[in-house]
């Protein structure tokens, strides 16, 4: 168990220091200057020439490479261009506003999808079996800024449930933190629902089929049993993957929801950055999400580990 | 003796195509097959591929519901059982599967996968004597007590066939159904199952009911035989009389159909030509016409009946009395003189004698 961990994360760190090294070189490609919305309207040569000087722009582009590599290894990625404030700082403020959504909204996700996959799996063909496609197909397309709208129309502003926008840190007041999350959550988790449930349908219609799972039934195991036990845990591989990739896809991917809820996530501070050219912050933001996709795989891999006996003995 | 498992008029069809562009059929497995199986017996079901005796199997331990017919197991038709009595009969009617590779719940340990049964059907043992009878289970098949904590995927195909047979054994049913238990397997090893599946059977008084395509498996190990042929039982008797007597011509074909080394030149087997009809289109009257050597205007127009032949088992033939017992082993046909010349040929080849080349006749002839 031990060195399979051990090697998969040494296969992570050639993984991460690629992607720092496409980060970083795509981002010099860009054009346009940073200094210039520093530097303001005059443009001066020897202001810019002294900020270029002061985030060192002018050696050479490895030797940039590696001392902001080496920095961020020490946990330093660089001041924000505009707000001076560390990167780390303005990442570790917004990350886990947007890791709380994505946590509920994969719960969304979760809760609804993999139930109903197994179900409309079961009852393939039938009634019940078009009736969850076609919830799954809508919840597919329909946009998320027009479910989020509506939700607010319907929920916050006609029957004053829950409220319409903004946040409050789960330190603060747990329970009003939640349900202010909960309809963000909630849009964020229909599209997910319906991919997560259309996947673990096709992978429990293979599964249901197997010759084991008929063994299950020669058994006289309760038909409980048979699909949750015997079908269901074969039909995990799969369905832990794509949990794991949307878990990752969330965090980047809640930029729309985020905005229309007015939250102060991850999203936000990435449009932001990418807005204002605030290189530092972008050049963090990408680092920091790869990794966390880097780590959600390296989860997945955990759980196919300890969910297949087979992988345990190789 | 009474009979432990009887099947009356069984017929299972299969829905085929009613989709948008497929016209809709039905494919007949099994048809009309009436059954009775005696307490202890080991009861054989041979037949082709296609036949129907897989269907017929999974019919008769309720692991498919037929579309007509009865099964009565014990005095009482669970033909409807739901519920506790299916729980029941999944007890006392066990099944095993031909595949040991995929039939066998890859993410369970084997000593998982065989106190399953027990955990259902005998939910008051303690953990303690679960795991002893597990262990008890998996010496009986000829495994160790320390297999139970480890995965199929680290045994070999005839140790997972055991291990199948250990799981059919929990629930201490009294009929086993075996479907080609051993087809899957290596001959060298299946031997080793065939044995100890009559052992088991002979040892805690099962009831068995084996589908094979193997005659020699079959000779070996049953008391009595059915034939199948396109979803029906042409010809069922005791396996002696009907291995030495075959009245109806498909077993007559079948059987001669076996290699047999010690008559190599034999050139009077009765064989059959051609494919087996579909089943989804099955040929009128007697479904096995299209094949037969002595079919008449009869056979094509009527479906025979069985009838009981004055060796004790039925055949469905109109004309198994004018066939006989001999007949149809016709005479082998004249060989000319070319042909002769090459089989002694063979023979001495084969027979390790040195080979001298043969003149060739012109005009030879061709058989």
């Amino acid at each position: 168990m031990l060195s399979y961990f051990l090697r998969r994360v040494a296969i992570a760190i050639p993984t991460i220091l690629l992607i720092s090294i496409f980060v970083f070189a795509l981002q010099k490609l860009l054009p346009g200057d940073p200094l210039l919305v520093l530097a303001g309207e005059e443009r001066d040569p020897e202001v810019l020439e002294f900020l270029r000087e002061k985030y060192r722009l002018n050696d050479p582009i490895p030797v940039q490479y590696i001392t902001w590599v080496g920095n961020a290894l020490q946990g330093d990625l660089g001041t924000s261009f505009r707000t001076n404030q560390p990167v780390t700082e303005l990442i570790g403020q917004k990350l886990p506003v947007t890791i709380q959504l994505a946590v509920m909204s994969l719960i969304f996700a979760v809760l609804i999808g993999i139930p109903a996959g197994i179900l409309s799996a079961y009852k393939k063909g039938t009634l019940t079996d078009y009736i969850a496609n076609i919830v799954a197909l809508s919840g597919l397309s329909i946009p998320n800024f027009w479910l989020g709208i509506m939700l607010i129309l319907l929920v916050s502003v006609k029957w004053q449930l829950l409220p319409a926008s903004g946040y409050v840190p789960l330190s603060e007041d747990f329970w009003l933190s939640i349900k202010t999350m909960l309809m963000p959550a909630f849009v964020l988790g229909t599209a997910l629902a319906a991919t997560l449930m259309r996947h673990t349908r096709s992978a429990m219609l293979g599964v249901l089929t197997s010759d084991y799972v008929r063994t299950a039934r020669a058994k006289g195991l309760s038909e409980r049993k048979v699909v949750l036990k015997h079908a269901f845990r074969n039909a995990l591989t799969p369905i832990v993957t794509l949990t794991a990739l949307l878990f990752g896809e969330l965090i980047a991917g809640a930029v729309l929801t985020e905005q229309i809820f007015t939250i102060p996530g991850f999203g936000k501070l990435v449009v932001d950055a990418v807005f204002n050219r605030d290189y530092a912050v972008v050049q963090g933001i990408v680092l920091v999400t790869a990794v966390g996709f880097i780590i959600m795989n390296l989860l997945a891999d955990m759980a196919y580990f300890l969910l297949n006996p087979r992988l345990r003995s190789a | 003796m009474k009979p432990i498992l009887e099947a009356q008029g069984l017929k299972k069809h299969f829905q085929t195509g009613g989709g948008l562009f497929a016209k809709k059929g039905s494919v007949r497995a099994v048809d009309g097959v009436s059954l009775s199986i005696t307490s202890g017996e080991t009861f054989a079901i041979v037949g082709e591929s296609g036949c129907g005796k897989s269907t017929l199997a999974r019919l008769l331990a309720r692991l498919l519901d037929p579309t007509a017919g009865d099964v009565i197991f014990d005095g009482k038709a669970v033909t409807q059982a739901r519920g506790h009595a299916l729980s029941d009969l999944r007890r006392d009617v066990q099944f095993i599967f031909q595949d040991p590779f995929s039939s066998l719940n890859p993410r369970m340990s084997v000593g998982r996968l065989v106190a399953e049964p027990l955990e259902v059907h005998a939910p008051d043992l303690s953990k303690q004597d679960r795991r002893a009878k597990v262990s008890e289970l998996l010496k009986q098949v000829g495994l160790q007590p320390e297999h139970a904590d480890r995965y199929p995927h680290e045994f070999s195909g005839g140790q997972r066939q055991r291990i199948g047979i250990a799981r059919a054994l929990a629930s201490g049913p009294r009929l086993i159904i075996g479907d080609e238990p051993v087809s899957a397997l290596d001959v060298s090893v299946q031997a080793q199952v065939v044995n100890l599946l009559s052992d088991l059977g002979r040892d805690l008084g099962l009831t068995l009911i084996l589908i094979a395509h193997d005659l020699a498996v079959i000779r070996h190990m049953s008391d009595r035989v059915a034939v199948m042929y396109l979803g029906k039982i042409v010809e069922q008797g005791t396996t002696d009389a009907l291995f030495d007597t075959p009245r109806h011509p498909y077993t007559r074909a079948l059987l001669d159909a076996i290699p047999d080394p010690d008559d190599r030149n034999r050139t009077d087997r009765a064989r059959i030509e051609g494919e087996m009809p579909s089943p989804s289109a099955p040929p009128s009257g007697c479904a096995f016409h299209t094949r037969c050597l002595f079919v008449t205007d009869l056979c094509r127009s009527t479906a025979p009946m069985p009838e009981e032949t004055p060796d004790g088992h039925m055949t469905a033939c109109h004309h198994w009395q004018d066939i006989g017992v001999t007949a149809g082993r016709n005479p082998p046909p004249k060989r000319s003189p070319a042909t002769e010349a090459r089989l002694a040929l063979y023979r001495k080849a084969t027979e390790g004698a040195k080979i001298t080349p043969v003149a060739h006749h012109p005009d030879r002839e061709e058989t």
